[in-house]
Order: structure tokens, then sequence, then C-alpha cells
């Protein structure tokens, strides 16, 4: 059954979490008082979380979790909806798409790059870096809508079957998410431009790097679905 | 105290409702017994855990009520009950999953020898498929649903001799396994006769299925158990269990697809003589006479008019005691020998031409009217023009002072109660809605300010005039 | 309760956890209505939802009156009918429950229970209030557009939720379309806040397994919201593709009141098992903040330590990733593969399992307890007893070839009712009578209290343990009326007025709690800082109410668990989770006095 995509995200997210919990937890008897940095389990280190996971971090990763979830559950109605129909026509991907993906990744390397210019404390390929990254965004956008306005032009119309209704579907969910990560961007980008030091900008640009790598995955997998359906 | 009390007392008091109420599963008229006792099974088990959890906790409010010179016990776990109390539970689940799903087991897969009956649901109608000699329904599909095609028949062999049932009135020999292979037009519905335990939903797009082998002669009502719009409480039908030989003859009455199809329409000029009987009360054009308490007929569709001088025949209409009117219409319709015959009549009525009438009542608000109204527009259509597949007549034209009386009878039930009348008894549950006079009237007036197809046509020539 | 803050307390090196930076307006815009601080922002979901949940409430009476007393009010017509039960259910589950009890409770006590300054960020947080805001203004708007809401019932099953012949397929669906995306937008934000601050935020010696139950509660119950809720949105996406764009995701090829439509091929079923994705998942995001916060209460108010906490732990946890495979219980009768039948009904089964060891914990937590009947405990006790009522009735519904007779009948309403209305609703009001002497200073009037609860408690019960009894008798659900049904015997009809009288009742004493929120709030006893001298952080504030920042100087250090009430050798009931082991008191007086 193809709630199964869903099921094993998670499946996946459970058994991380539950792991994580049972290994704070076991042999734990909670109603034991203990002085605050005793240095047992008990004390500072019971399931509080390294000083690396951040509050910004953290809450990253949660919403790419509710992200995968939603991008989980649109795949697994596309399989379903496939399994379901008798009126499937799979549709011809076109050749852009190739391209558009090409812009992707390079966006995602070059946000990647402006992340390590952050960190460095270097301000001119920081600039350069979002700069390059969100104009190869902008692209990959652009290259989607064209793709649409070719699919359209062709007859390969969003009501004409579910094929094409799941292909604009999931590309529009894609590129919602992609404009959301813009608006971050362009945020960083603004308060460069007044004047903000790499440093003081480098929290959230690395998010947005993270964000990219993520939405590259998943660009990747839906990518990999409409081709190979 | 008072805590502990009321929870001995409505522990107990539960349960005792339960032996002593009066409400409980309606009678039993299907091979699953087994489904009962799985209800059974889980009524013991549970109401055992009810009260044993009930009486537990008013018996530990009461002994360990607050007490200022004790304290409570310190005990933050005990392993073996915590494993006692799982264990228990873990057996008691599944002594209920386990006959649960060997009776499913059965619930899914119908006997080889079972017969088959079709379920078409509909907005807001039951109809019903027979295979037919041949054992094989013919494909269907809604794509190829129409006027003369009610069932969506696909052209295929196996599919001309479908006997077709539009009434939703259905037989079914007792103690013959049947699966009921269940289909819809629209939306979802679900065919449901409680005594039969056995239900299941229908999905437009696809088949599902139910089976069971009715076991108690009887008659039963079949009733929508899945919302499907506004007069999903109004969805019912019947289903009689009958013997074998009573089913067989009931089944060879009804017509094939192919007889269906077979048959002549109806004959205008033949329809022409016969309605000059008609015409001493409905006028020769069908305008109607007031004063005679004659309705106008031109305007309605044939089909309705076929049904209502059906109705009128087999006495299902008009023979109600208070319906006086109506009781003298009847032997009029029965001047008409055979359906033959009143189709002719009903095609010949439906090319007369059609007038505009004026108000003869003033007592209704139709801005109040207009609201009730939506109710009704769900099956006559927002212009009160009339849908053939929810089988709402025309209302838009028709004379007020008969759409308030027969809305009054509705109400009182003087019309549309026999059990022939499949939507005449739709008709009452519906008109109920309408709670007092005022609101009857109401809707009249608001009908009477639908546009009338002739008035329409009226306005379209004048215009055209100015040009 | 004078004993609280004797002891020596030894706080967090400041700046530890404290790098928080909190905005501190000076307007009282800023700080009542633009607020970022989570205990505001806690108060205005809570009255939102309160509010909406009167409107619900109303449309509940308005259906009991139409049940109760068929074809009297020329009001309720069958689209009225249908559009009461559609905005009823709506409202309740989602716009009602899941945004008191996580962004109100939740905002309120996760921060202060966790001692953490604020939300992990508060921007966020505040946003999230007014993007709920937003969501039920645009509900509402919904029953003033043409044709008004929409009367699809809750699940907003297509083909009928787009279809001719239901009320509100104009503007009514779209707008609860556009209604619900916007909760789903501001929820995110919300939970992501409540599960980074839980995560991330608790202070120091505060471990995983020394929160507090309502944490845990309310912490699982986001993370599934946060799960699940996308299964919604991409169904009222695709269904709303189906509407406007003309694509069959969900619409198959049919007929519109005889008309043709344009859909062909689409799947309902592909929706259902979307919406139950989602929508079991809800039941438990109802559910688990109220497990929680019963534990807390039951525990404080018997002056017990909970019984279990790990297994309750534990519990919660696996029935949060059991409830995600157990949806298409919802389904048995559907049409869909009938073999699914034999799986979904193990999985619910499964499920039985630690819902029935938290009753049993609950119960035991009582027992040897010294339990003070206050009014938050005459609730929790209330709750126990409804919810072994509903959970058990969940039986007959889980096991699938029990549901064949009983679904769509009126014991499924019953049943969810019970479980999932009754039963939370009464933690809800609990809550508010156990935490408003910490939210406002002052204690609610007992008396009143007490009126509220037994009305509410016996009243709610005389509506839906009857109902059971019309779902064995086969009474469909979503009936604007039974007419003449042969099979339905003409005493239900009394049985319905009955009920119907009840849920009149039950509505008005709700006015007693109200007046009592009200009357209290300027003429009720001063409460202290630790009323009912309990444990969690949220009693050891400086201040009564917490001011922003929620606690004084420096974040309270954690030594023990919540729930050390009772223990052997220490002068006191109660050892607040901040005191160290150091600065307890020795129980001086005669030994053995402990029963």
């Amino acid at each position: 059954m193809s709630m199964t995509v869903s099921l094993v995200f998670l499946a996946v997210l459970m058994a991380v979490f539950g792991g994580w919990l049972f290994s704070h937890s076991v042999g734990v008897r909670p109603w034991e008082a203990q002085a605050a940095g005793s240095g047992q389990r008990q004390g500072l280190g019971g399931g509080q979380l390294p000083a690396a996971a951040t509050a910004p971090r953290v809450g990253l990763a949660v919403f790419l979790a509710v992200a995968t979830s939603l991008f989980a559950l649109t795949v697994s109605a596309y399989l379903m909806r496939q399994e379901m129909a008798h009126d499937w026509r799979p549709l011809a991907v076109p050749g852009l798409l190739w391209w558009n993906t090409a812009c992707l990744v390079l966006g995602s390397v070059a946000l990647q790059l402006a992340w390590q210019a952050a960190r460095r404390d270097q301000l001119p390929r920081l600039w350069r870096g979002l700069l390059v990254g969100g104009g190869f965004t902008i692209a990959f956008i652009l290259g989607q809508a064209l793709a649409w306005w070719q699919l359209q032009s062709g007859g390969i119309t969003l009501a004409a079957n579910p094929a094409n209704a799941f292909f604009f579907l999931l590309t529009a969910l894609h590129a919602v998410h992609l404009l959301g990560g813009l608006f971050a961007w362009s945020r960083s980008l603004f308060r460069l431009q007044q004047g903000a030091t790499p440093a003081a900008v480098r929290q959230s640009v690395e998010l947005c790097a993270l964000y990219w790598h993520f939405l590259l995955v998943v660009w990747g997998i839906l990518f990999a679905l409409l081709l190979m359906t | 105290m008072a805590m502990a009390i009321a929870v001995i007392v409505l522990a107990v008091g539960s349960v005792l409702f339960f032996f002593f109420s009066p409400w409980y599963l309606t009678p039993l008229a299907s091979n699953w017994g087994a489904i009962d006792d799985t209800i059974q099974i889980t009524l013991w088990v549970t109401g055992a855990v009810f009260l044993a959890v009930n009486l537990f906790l008013a018996y530990v409010i009461v002994r360990y009520r607050y007490n200022q010179r004790r304290r409570s016990q310190y005990d933050p776990e005990n392993k073996s009950l915590e494993l006692w109390l799982t264990g228990l539970t873990t057996l008691g689940i599944a002594g209920l999953l386990a006959p649960g799903l060997v009776v499913w087991a059965a619930f899914v897969s119908p006997p080889e020898d079972a017969h088959e009956v079709e379920v078409v649901g509909q907005q807001w109608h039951w109809s019903f498929r027979f295979p037919g000699e041949d054992g094989r329904f013919g494909s269907a599909h809604n794509r190829f649903i129409d006027e003369h095609n009610p069932f969506g028949l696909i052209d295929d062999p196996a599919g001309q001799d479908d006997i077709l049932i539009t009434a939703p009135h259905l037989l079914l020999p007792v103690d013959r396994p049947v699966k009921m292979v269940l289909r819809s037009k629209d939306v979802l519905h679900n065919v449901k006769v409680a005594n039969f335990r056995a239900k299941m939903d229908m999905v437009p797009g696809q088949t599902s299925y139910f089976w069971f082998t009715p076991t108690e002669l009887g008659e039963y009502e079949i009733v929508c158990a899945q919302l499907c719009g506004i007069a999903h409480f109004a969805m019912r039908g019947r289903v009689e269990v009958v013997e074998q030989a009573t089913f067989d003859a009931w089944l060879d009455d009804q017509l094939t697809y192919a007889e269906i199809a077979a048959r002549d329409p109806g004959n205008l000029e033949a329809g022409e003589s016969r309605y000059t009987s008609c015409a001493a009360c409905h006028g020769a054009e069908g305008q109607g006479n007031q004063a005679l308490n004659a309705p106008k007929l031109a305007g309605l569709d044939a089909w309705y008019l076929e049904r209502q001088l059906e109705l009128f025949r087999s006495g299902a209409r008009g023979t109600h005691e208070d319906d006086v009117l109506g009781q003298q219409m009847r032997p009029f319709a029965s001047m008409l020998p055979d359906r033959q015959a009143i189709a002719d009549v009903a095609a010949y009525i439906e090319t007369l031409p059609e007038r505009p009438l004026q108000a003869t009542l003033d007592a209704g608000d139709p801005e109040r009217g207009a609201r009730r109204y939506r109710t009704c527009a769900n099956c006559h259509g927002q212009q009160g023009q009339g849908i053939r597949a929810t089988n709402g007549p025309r209302l838009a034209g028709m004379p007020d002072w008969y759409l308030e009386r027969q809305l009054q009878n509705f109400r009182q039930g003087i019309r549309g109660r026999h059990r022939e009348d499949p939507y005449g008894n739709q008709m009452i549950e519906m008109a109920q809605v309408l709670v007092d006079d005022r609101a009857v009237s109401d809707v009249v007036a608001y009908i009477a300010t639908l546009p009338q197809p002739a008035m329409a046509v009226a306005a379209a020539n004048a215009r055209d005039g100015e040009e | 309760m004078a004993e609280h803050g004797q002891h020596s307390v030894q706080h967090a090196a400041a700046g530890e956890f404290d790098n928080m930076e909190l905005v501190h307006p000076k307007t009282f815009l800023g700080k009542y209505v633009w607020s970022q601080d989570a205990k505001v922002i806690a108060i205005q979901y809570g009255v939102t939802a309160i509010a909406i949940g009167l409107v619900a409430l109303v449309l509940s009476i308005l259906m009991r009156l139409q049940l109760g007393f068929p074809n009297t009010f020329s009001l309720i017509d069958p689209a009225s009918y249908l559009q009461y039960v559609t905005m009823h259910g709506m409202i309740m589950v989602v716009y009602l429950l899941t945004a008191l009890f996580l962004g109100a409770f939740g905002n309120y006590l996760i921060p202060l229970m966790c001692g953490a300054r604020d939300m992990a960020f508060p921007y966020l947080n505040m946003l999230s209030y007014w993007f709920y805001l937003a969501a039920v203004l645009i509900l509402m708007a919904s029953f003033f557009v043409p044709g008004g809401a929409t009367g699809a019932g809750w699940t907003l099953y297509p083909p009928q939720a787009i279809s001719p012949g239901t009320p509100g397929i104009d503007g009514g669906i779209l707008l609860m379309f556009a209604s619900l995306s916007v909760f789903i937008a501001g929820f995110t934000m919300g939970g992501l806040n409540y599960v980074v601050t839980v995560l991330q935020a608790r202070t120091r010696g505060m471990t995983l397994m020394r929160l507090p139950l309502t944490i845990w509660g309310i912490f699982m119950a986001t993370v599934m919201a946060l799960l699940a809720f996308p299964a919604l949105l991409v169904a009222i996406l695709m269904m709303l593709c189906d509407m406007l764009l003309g694509t069959s995701f969900f619409m198959p090829e049919m007929l519109n009141l005889g008309e043709p439509s344009a859909h062909e091929g689409g799947s309902p079923l592909l929706y259902q098992h979307l919406f139950w994705f989602f929508g079991h998942p809800e039941v438990y995001i109802v559910a688990l903040p109220a497990f929680g916060i019963v534990s807390d209460i039951l525990a404080t108010h018997a002056r017990k330590n909970i019984f279990g906490y790990r297994m309750m732990v534990w519990a919660i946890i696996i029935i949060a990733v059991l409830s995600f495979v157990v949806w298409a219980h919802h389904m048995f009768i559907s049409g869909m593969n009938p073999y699914f039948g034999f799986l979904f009904a193990t999985t619910t089964l499964i499920i039985a399992v630690p819902t029935a060891i938290k009753v049993y914990n609950w119960v035991l937590t009582l027992w040897r307890g010294n339990i003070r009947m206050t009014v938050p405990m005459l609730f929790a006790i209330g709750f126990i007893f409804t919810f072994v009522n509903g959970g058990l009735s969940g039986l007959f519904l889980g096991n699938v070839t029990v549901d064949v007779p009983l679904a769509d009948t009126y014991f499924v309403v019953g049943h969810f009712h019970m479980v999932m209305a009754v039963a939370p609703v009464l933690v809800v009001f609990g809550a508010i009578y156990h935490w408003y002497p910490k939210i406002t200073g002052r204690m609610l009037d007992d008396t009143l209290g007490k009126i509220h609860f037994w009305v509410t408690f016996l009243g709610t019960y005389a509506i839906f343990y009857p109902m059971h009894f019309m779902g064995f008798a086969g009474v469909p659900r979503r009936y604007y009326g039974y007419g003449e049904t042969s099979y339905i015997p003409d005493s239900m009809q009394a049985l319905n007025a009955f009920m119907s009288v009840a849920a009149i009742i039950v509505a008005l004493v709700q006015l007693v709690f109200f007046y009592n929120l009200v009357r209290s709030y300027f003429h009720g006893r001063e409460a202290g800082p630790n009323p009912w001298q309990a444990t969690t952080l949220e009693w050891q504030t400086e201040h009564t109410p917490p001011r922003h920042g929620n606690f004084g100087a420096e974040l309270p250090v954690v030594y023990r668990w919540a729930y050390d009430y009772g223990v052997p050798g220490a002068k006191h009931d109660f050892l607040p989770q901040n005191m160290p082991p150091e600065a307890v008191e020795a129980d001086d007086t005669v030994p053995g006095r402990r029963s």
C-alpha cells in the first residue's frame, strides 16, 4: 500500500526519537532526587540537547520534518491514485527539468559556499554566494514556470489527466517552499545591505543553506518519481 | 463522598439501564447472528471492566478521602502489578479481537452459491438490478447514464437481459445467500437494513459489496447510512423477504433492459383522443380550472404525468379517506387501460402550449419563502423547473392554490403515504420542513415568483419586437 | 502554604540557560495585544477558542432542538441542520480543543513547567496566534456568504463536499478550506515553538524523565499534530484543485443532480485515507494533553506521586506512534479493500492496551492517596469515569465486525462525544480551576465550581449515554429527522427530547462558569503563589501571576521529579521540583504516622 511511504518516514522519525528518549530513560529512576551537576545522568545530561543544537537549528530540523511529512503524504497520494486508477497516462517529463535541476544544484552549492564564507568572516564571498545562490534558485522557479507553460501550451493541461495534475501539484508545492526560503534569503541579504557583519547573518545563512539542501533532496526524489512513473 | 456515590450510581445505573431499557438491537433477520455474538462478547467484557474500574475508583475515593493527619503512601512504581494489569488487558483485548476477525473473514467472503443483486444509489433514491438469465451483469458506467438509460448500461450483450428495478422496492428470496454489489451515481451512500446487520458504503467510480442470507420473511426498511446531502434522511427504500416462488413470480414481472428499450414511445394521436375525457375538467389545453379543483397540466413533464396516472390508477394516490379531490380523479385514471394508454396521454399533455398563470393567493411572503425553498430547490431545481434525475416535478408555473393544497396534503399524510408511492413518502418527510401554514403559504408565494417558461418566451418575444 | 519559599534554592548561573532576549514592550497594545509573552498569547488563544467554542455550543443546541422537538422551529431546515452538524464538529475538534490544549495550555504551561523564560521563538509564537485568529474569523465569515457554511460533515468527504445537493458548495466550502489552511500554517508556527522549547529550553536539571506529564502530553500531541496536519493540508489542496481547476484527484465520473460532471477517474477513498491519516491522530492530539493534565491534577490533589510514571510516559509515546497506523478503522465500511479490516482492527485494539494502562495508573494514583475533593479533582474523577466509558465503547467500533452494524449510527456519536468531547472538556475545566489561581492570582469560587461540575458531569452523561442505545437500535446519524422509520420505536422520540433538555441545561450551566471566571477575577479570594501546594515549577515563581520572563532574576534548578508528594521522612507532604535534597526538612513528628 502506498501509504507505506509516509509510514516509513514516520517510523524512522519515531524510531530516532524513541531511541534517543530510551537512551535517556533506561535505568533512570525518576523519583530519585539528585543535586544538579552531580555528574550523573539524572543531572545535567538527561536528555539535554548538545550545545550545538541551538534553538534555530532545532527549529529548522522540526520544520523539515513537517515539510517531509507533507511531501511524503503527497507522494503517497500520487502512488495511491496511480494504483487506483485506470485513467493514468504517464506524463512525458519536459527536458527543461534537467536544466532546472542543474540550477537548483548550483543554487544549493552557492549557498553552501556562502555559509562557509560567513563562518570565515569573508564578506565579499558571502555576498557572492548569496547572490549566485538566490539567482540560480530564481532561475529554477522561472524554469519550472516555463515548463508549466510548455506543457500547458502543448495541450497537457492540469485537468486532462491525474498524472498531469500531480505534476503541477508537486512542482507547485515544492516551488512554494522555495519561495518561503527566498523570503528568508532576502532578509539576510537586506541585513547585509544594511551593514550587518557576516557573523551576524551567519545563523540565517546557515539555515538557508540547510533548507536549500533539503529542498534539493526533495526535488531529486520528486523528479525521480516523475521520471520513473 | 458525593463523588463516590455518583460514580457507583452511574456505573451500576448504566448497567441496569442496559438490562431494563426497551432499546436494543433490532430483531435479527439475517444469517449474521455471529455479528450479534461479537457484540454480546464485547458487552460482557467491557461491562465487567466498566464496573470493576469504577467500583474500585469509588472505593478508593471513600477509603482515601482527605485526612489532615495522614499522608499518602509513596510508591512510585509497582512492576509486578503493572505487568499483571498489562497482561490481563492484553488477554482481554485478544479475546475480543479473535472472534471479531473470524467473523470478518466470513463477512468478506460471499459464498459461491450467492446470487447477486446490484444496488445503485443516487441522490436520494435507490434502484436495483438483477443479472437476468445469463447470470451476469452487463457492464455499466456512470458516463453512459441518461434519461433513457438510468443505469448507465454499456452496449454489452450481457446487459440486455439485466432486470432493472427503478422503484426503491426490492424483493429477496428467504434463506438464499445474496451478494449485494454496490454502485453510486453521484456521491457516497450506504445501503443499510438494520435487521440484516451488514452494510457498506457505495462509492462512485467503483463497486463495493457485502453479503448476507435473509432468514426471516418480512418487510424491512432500507435507509442511507452515509451523509449524501440535504435529503439524506429521506433516502428510503424497502426490502421484502419472501418465499422463493413469490420472488420468482415478482422477478418475472419486471422488465429487462432490452424490454424497456423496446417499449413504444407515447403516441400523440392516441393521446389526444384519450385526453378528451380529461379536458372536461383540466381544460382543452390543460390550463386547469380552479372552480373544478382541476390543476393545470400543461407544462408538466411526461414522466411525472405517467407516474401520477399510474399511482391514481393503482390506488396509490387518491385513496386516502381525506383526499376527496384525489378520489374524484381515480375513476378517470382507471379509464386508461394500460401503460401504453398512460404514455400516450402523458405525451400528448406534454405538447400542450403553456400559458402563464396569475397568482391567486396573497397570504404568503415570497421573501421568507425564498429561504424555505432552498430545501425544495435540491430536487425541483433552483428555478422550479423540475429535475428528472431527482424525480422532482416542475413547480414553476403551476397553480399556487394547487401547490398549497398538495403541500398541506403531504404534511398531513393525506397524499404520499401509500407504500407504493416512494416519492410521495419522501415528500411527506420533506414537507415536514414547513412547520406551519404560514411556511407553506410563503414557499408557495415564492414559487409563484419563479420564472415561468412561457413568460420567459414572452419576454424574449417582447425584446425581439423592440429591436 | 507558608512554607513555600523557605527553602534555600540554588539557581542556575545567570546566562547558562538564560540567554533569551525578551521583547518588553511599553505600550498597552504591545503588552496585551501584540504581545510576544507566551502567557499573554496563551490567554489570547484561550479566550478566542472559548468564544468560538460557544458558537459551536449554540449550534449543538440548535441541532438538539431539531432532534428533540422535530418540525417545531422554522429556522432549522435540512440545509441548516447539516451546516450546524459540520461547523459544530469542525469548530469543536480543531478550533476549540486543539487550539485550547496546545495554543492556550501549551503556551502557558510549557515555558513555566520546563523552567524557561519564554518560548523559543516568541515572534513566531505571536504570529501563530494571529494566524489562528484569522482562521477563526474566516470560518465565521462562511456563515454569512451566499449559500452559507458548508454542510458536508466535518469530514468534508468528496464528492458531496463540493457537489450539488450539499449546502455551502459555493462560498462555504472555500472559506472552510481557506480557514483550515491558515489554521494549519499558524499551528505549524506555534507547534515548532512548543517542540523546540521542550527539547531545547528546559532548565538545568529538568531531565526528560522529570518532566511533568502535562508537558509530555502536550509535547507528543504537538509532534503528532505537526506530522498529521500536512495530510489534511494536502487533502484540501487537492480537493480545491478538483473544485476550481477541474482536476480529478478525488472526483470520479458522476452526476450532479442528473447533469454529468466533467471529472473522471478520481478516487473518493483516496481522500478518506488522507483525511483519516490526519483525523485519527487528531483524536489523540486532543486526548494526550488531557491525559497529561489530568495526571498532574490527580497527583497534586491526591497528594500522591503519580503511579508508574515511566509507564505513563511510554504509554503516551506508544499511543502517539500507534495512532498513525490505525486510521483506516474509520473506513471499515467505506468500500475500501475489505482485507484491510484485519490489519486495522488489530492495530486499533492494540492501542487499547497502553490506553488502559493509563486508566489503571490514574486510579492507582488515587489509591492510598490522601484525596482532597477540590473542584479540579472532581473534574479529574469525572474525566476518568467518562473516559472509561468512552474508551470501552471504542472497543466496539475498533473491532471490525462489531463496527459493521454500529458504524454511522448514534453509537458512534455517543462514543466520540464521551471520549473526545466530554472527557477532554472536563479536563479543560479542571485545568482552568487548577491554574486560574496562578493565571490571575485569585481562587475561583468553590460553590459555583461544584454546581458547574455536577450539572456538567451528570448532564453530559445523560446526553451521551443513551445515544449508545439509539446506536444499537440502528438509528443513523446526521439525520435531520426520523419521520416514520419502521424499525425505530416511537419511544426513541421521548429519549431524544430528554437528551435535548439535558443538553440545554448543560449549556446553561456554563453561564455559571463564566460568571465565576469574571467574578473571581475581581472578588476571588487571594490565591497566594501555591494554593494547591503543588511541586511543579509554575507554582514556584516569584510573582503571581508570573511576569514576563516567568521567573525572577535566575531560572530555577530542578532536583527532583514533579511528583514528590508524601515523601517519607520529609516534614512537608510535598517537595517542589526546585528544592535541593539538602534543603528538605526532616519529619520531626512521631515516626510511623503515615498510613
